[in-house]
Formats: structure tokens, sequence, C-alpha cells
């Protein structure tokens, strides 16, 4: 079973809560998928939110009630102080140390600012949070937010919401080669089930989405789809894939067939 | 039949409306000093339900499809029949597939047609969706017209004012919004502006789809145009944000660079109440019947919601005298 930061997680797969088309629909979509963690964004509003209706407001009260483990999240920040601020925002709301850490560097792109990210783990670390960083696939990168006191890194597979899916399997095959003992989830980019079960098949811990869940035709459907192709990938994985290979090899030996001469 | 109707929004007035067509003497109260409610006064107006489904449940297209001859039955000159436009710009034209696998009741218009519709988004989109049989209105005319026509057929308002008793009514009506005490409401904050321009002229609504911030334009007439709205899953009615207005602002800019020069007229915050499934109900707690959740959706799905509620009103008295 998947452990992180010491905590079990009994599925693979963790939703994000944006985009849906109703609080309904997310908690239909985690029971069909089997999610094993929600992540949920924190903002500004939510904030005065919770100071005027109690811990949580409506919406994660919602959010909470969904049974799994919560994970909040950093989104749209932009430095590593405003990250850190809306980290200690969210360990009083959700009491959870959990932080999924994204620092944003570019507009476009929403890639993450991965000096100020290093920099607001080391921070977030050292102030006893259990920081999940959303990072790109960069191996020195991943070595630093380590050096800082990440215990699992969460590189991207392609831009967030792309739907690209992994768009450099090298990179991502290097890291699970250099860190085969650091839980390893792909973050970002995931846009149909196939890529899901592509990098589970590299042998990564599991796959949080979002965009592809909640904005498909049908959410709940997707979510299930989801799940399937994480177990198959997974089960792939400790099944041992095969090497591809240049030449045509045979499913049935040639040797000793009938020779009509 | 003595019904009283706390709250003076959309659902209030189109409460109130359904409760005088059967019959009974309505009293409609709110805390404000002037109709209109708190969401309903920051609403679109959009009557469109086929667009809707985009993002909502097919009841909201089947149940507010009726809702534009409902307003137009009642005030022909407010309702505006001349469909939405939905435009993209060139880079996110996967959106606009998006959108028109989602939702029916829409053709796709080209560079010329879309010229035609509206002159001055001539060259500024190679392609759109063209909802027809939509139709939109202004929200807060509406709502003064309504009351109005509420008065002048013998309802009472008592603007201004908490509710001090309700014994000597048949039946409460509850519109409140997010001031009722119904259990299930969650907040969703919507930020909009009010824009004055005379660069412009358009004749329906325009949405323009972006994968991060899809925002509409309303015209509202004589160079006024509501921007709208965003969508924050929070009850706080706190002032607008800068990076909402940005947002919203940049939006307005993409579809038209004139309205860079418009002048701000308002910029509005409101909260929409809405249960989990983000789909309306009615309900009844002893002689209180509750009218909620209408979301984003509230002049789409008032007049069902409101004959319900209504229905639901005149049958406690039937209940009590059977």
């Amino acid at each position: 079973m998947l452990e992180i930061y010491g905590a079990k997680l009994p599925s693979r797969l963790i939703l994000g809560t944006a985009q849906y088309p109703s609080p309904d629909t997310i908690g239909e979509a985690v029971r069909a998928g089997g999610a094993s963690a929600v992540t949920v964004s924190l903002r500004r509003e939510s904030a005065q939110d919770a100071a005027a209706t109690g811990p949580g407001g409506k919406f994660w009260s919602i959010v909470r009630s969904l049974g799994v483990p919560v994970l909040p999240n950093t989104a749209g920040c932009h430095t590593a102080r405003e990250a850190i601020t809306t980290a200690q925002m969210a360990r009083e709301v959700f009491d959870t140390n959990w932080i999924k850490l994204e620092v944003i560097g570019n507009h476009d792109t929403l890639q993450p600012d991965v000096f100020e990210l290093v920099e607001a783990a080391r921070i977030l670390c050292d102030e006893g949070f259990e920081v999940f960083p959303y990072t790109t696939d960069d191996l020195v990168v991943a070595e630093r937010l380590l050096e800082a006191g990440c215990g699992i890194l969460m590189p991207w597979c392609a831009p967030i919401g792309s739907a690209r899916g992994p768009v450099n399997l090298d990179a991502l095959r290097s890291l699970r080669s250099h860190f085969p003992d650091v839980p390893l989830i792909v973050d970002a980019g995931i846009g149909r089930p196939s890529h899901a079960a592509t990098v589970m098949e590299l042998g990564y811990d599991a796959v949080l989405l979002n965009t592809a869940v909640a904005r498909a035709g049908a959410p709940v459907y997707m979510a299930r789809a989801f799940s399937a192709a994480i177990k198959a990938g997974r089960t792939a994985w400790h099944a041992g894939l095969l090497e591809p290979r240049d030449i045509a090899v045979p499913s049935t030996p040639v040797i000793g067939m009938a020779t009509f001469t | 039949m003595k019904v009283l109707v706390m709250g003076a929004g959309v659902a209030g007035l189109a409460a109130a409306w359904e409760l005088r067509r059967r019959g009974a003497h309505v009293t409609v109260v709110d805390r404000q000093d002037r109709v209109g409610g708190t969401a309903s006064w920051f609403a679109g107006g959009m009557l469109a339900p086929w667009c809707e489904r985009e993002s909502a449940d097919e009841k909201v297209t089947e149940i507010g499809a009726a809702a534009t001859d409902w307003w137009a039955d009642i005030l022909p000159d407010r309702v505006e029949r001349n469909g939405t436009l939905v435009v993209a710009p060139a880079r996110d034209g996967s959106e606009l597939d998006r959108f028109a696998r989602r939702t029916a009741g829409h053709r796709t218009v080209d560079e010329t047609e879309l010229g035609e519709l509206e002159p001055v988004l001539s060259g500024r989109f190679r392609r759109g969706l063209f909802f027809e049989a939509e139709a939109h209105l202004d929200p807060r005319a509406a709502m003064r017209s309504l009351q109005m026509l509420l008065a002048r057929s013998g309802c009472i308002f008592r603007l201004g004012e908490d509710v001090a008793e309700t014994d000597s009514f048949d039946a409460v009506v509850d519109c409140t919004g997010m001031a009722s005490p119904v259990d299930g409401l969650r907040g969703v904050r919507g930020e909009m502006l009010l824009l004055r321009t005379s660069g412009i002229r358009l004749s329906r609504p325009i949405r323009l789809l972006h994968p991060r911030i899809p925002v509409y334009v309303v015209p509202r007439g004589e160079g006024l145009f509501m921007v709208g709205a965003t969508m924050i899953e929070s009850a706080a009615d706190s002032s607008a944000s800068a990076r909402s207005v940005m947002e919203l602002l940049n939006a307005a800019y993409a579809l038209h660079p004139a309205f860079g020069d418009a002048e701000i007229v308002e910029i509005g915050v409101g909260v929409r109440p809405a249960f989990a499934d983000n789909f309306p109900r009615v309900s009844r707690h002893g002689d209180t019947i509750s009218l909620n959740g209408l979301y984003r959706h509230g002049f789409l799905l008032a007049p069902a919601l409101a004959a319900d509620a209504a229905a639901m009103a005149m049958g406690i008295r039937e209940a009590a005298h059977g």
C-alpha cells in the first residue's frame, strides 16, 4: 500500500476539487474512482469565509465530509512568501500538516518557479509541514526538494490542465530510477486514462488529476476509467514489462517446424 | 388566502406573481428598501438554458426552456429574443469545440455571419456558436417592472422592513436566499462589472470562452454592458478583488479593445445561494415554503420553481380547510 509521511493511502488516485459541475459530483467522482485523497485550493475569499462562518465555510465542509484525507494546496501563489502564508492558513483551517506546495513561475504555462519552490519547501518543512511539492521533471530540483526535507515528489508530466499527457518520458523514467524509494506522484498534465496508465507503468506511485475528470462529459464515469487505468498500469509494472525490440519475434517457435521441400 | 413572501429578489417576485395568479393576497417583505434582492441584483439576466448545459444538469435546460416565454408574457418589452453568441480566441478553438459538444440548440456561424450578427465583432473571430432561441433581459429593470405590475394588482410591498409577525398569514414563502435558515445552502461568490461605452454596440449576450476565465458580456442598452462573472466557492460578500476585476476587464478587452476606453460604472459582488447539486429546490417546513438555491440560474429557473412554491403554498390552506 502507498505510504506517504506515514499515512497509508488505499488507492493511487488523488483528485482535485475544482471545476466540477457541482459539489455533489465531486463526491460521486471520488467514490466512483476510489480516490484516496482530494486536494483543495485556498483563496483569500475562502479565508474570509472561514472567519465568517467558522472553520470551513460550506464548500469546505462538503469537501471534508467526503471521507478521504484533504490535501490543501497553494494554487495561484507566485512567491515563496505567499505560498507559506497560504500553507499556514490551510493548516489552521483543515487541521493537517499536509500541504501541496505550488509556486507558479509563468503565467502561460503555470510552470512551477522551482527556485521559490525549494525556498518555500525548506521553510515549511522546518515548520513541521509535510510538503507535497508540485515540481517540474528536473532531477536537480528534485534533489534539492528532498534535501529541503520533502518526503515525496510531485513532478508534472505536462502543463496543468493541458491534457497533453507525458511529454518527456525519459525525464520521468530518470526520476523514477534515481529515487527508487521516494514516493513519486505525477501531478499535472494528465488528459486521459491511457496517460495515467503510461506513468504507472513507469513505476510511479500515484496520479493526481483534476481537469481530466472534472471537465469530462461525465465526470463520474471518467473517474472510474482513471481508476481502472491506474490499476492496470500499476499491475503491469509489477508484472514486468517487455522492452521494445527492433526485430520481430514470433510467438510460436519456428525451430522444429515441419518443412516441405 | 393570505401569503407572506419574504425576499424581493427574483425568486420572491416570481413567487408573488404565481401566488397572485392563483388568487392569493400577497405581501412581499424585504429588508432592503428596494426590490431586487442581493444575488439577483448582480445577475446577468441571460435566459440561456442551452448554453448553461455546458456546466449544468440536463434539468436546467428542460425547466429553463420555458422561462423566456414566462418573462415575455408578463414583460413583453423587457425581453430581447436575439439569441446568444459564443466565441473564443483562435488559440482557444478547442474550448469552442468542447462547448459545442456539450450543448445543443446551436449552430456554427462563420466569420461572415458572425459579422452580420454583431458588426463590431466583424473580423475579430473566425467562427462562433449561435444559440438562436435564447434571450436576455435587464434584471434590475425587469424586477422593477414586475414590482409595478404586482403592486397594481394589489400586492403589498413592505420594503426596508424586517418581518415582524407571520401569524396573520396562512402561509409564508421564504425566498431570502443566503439569509434563509434552510439546510444545505452554500454561497458561491460572483463579481461583476458594469461598463459604459459608446464605441460598441451589441444585440445579444456574448460568451467569450477561455480555459481559465470564461466571461460573458450582456448589453443593457444605452451603451451599458454587464461583464460577468467570477465563480468563487465562498460566501464572503466583501468588495471585489483586484485580480477578479483585472480578469474581467482583460476578457472584455479581449472581446473588443474599445472596452479599454469604457467607463467603469459599477463593480458589484453578489453571493449565489446554492445546494450541493447546484439545483434549486422548493421545500415545506410547517406553514413555511422555502424556495432557494437558484445558484447562477435565478432568472432562468425562478418562474418554474415559483409555480411549484405557489402551488404548495395554496395547498396549505386547502389542507387546513379540508
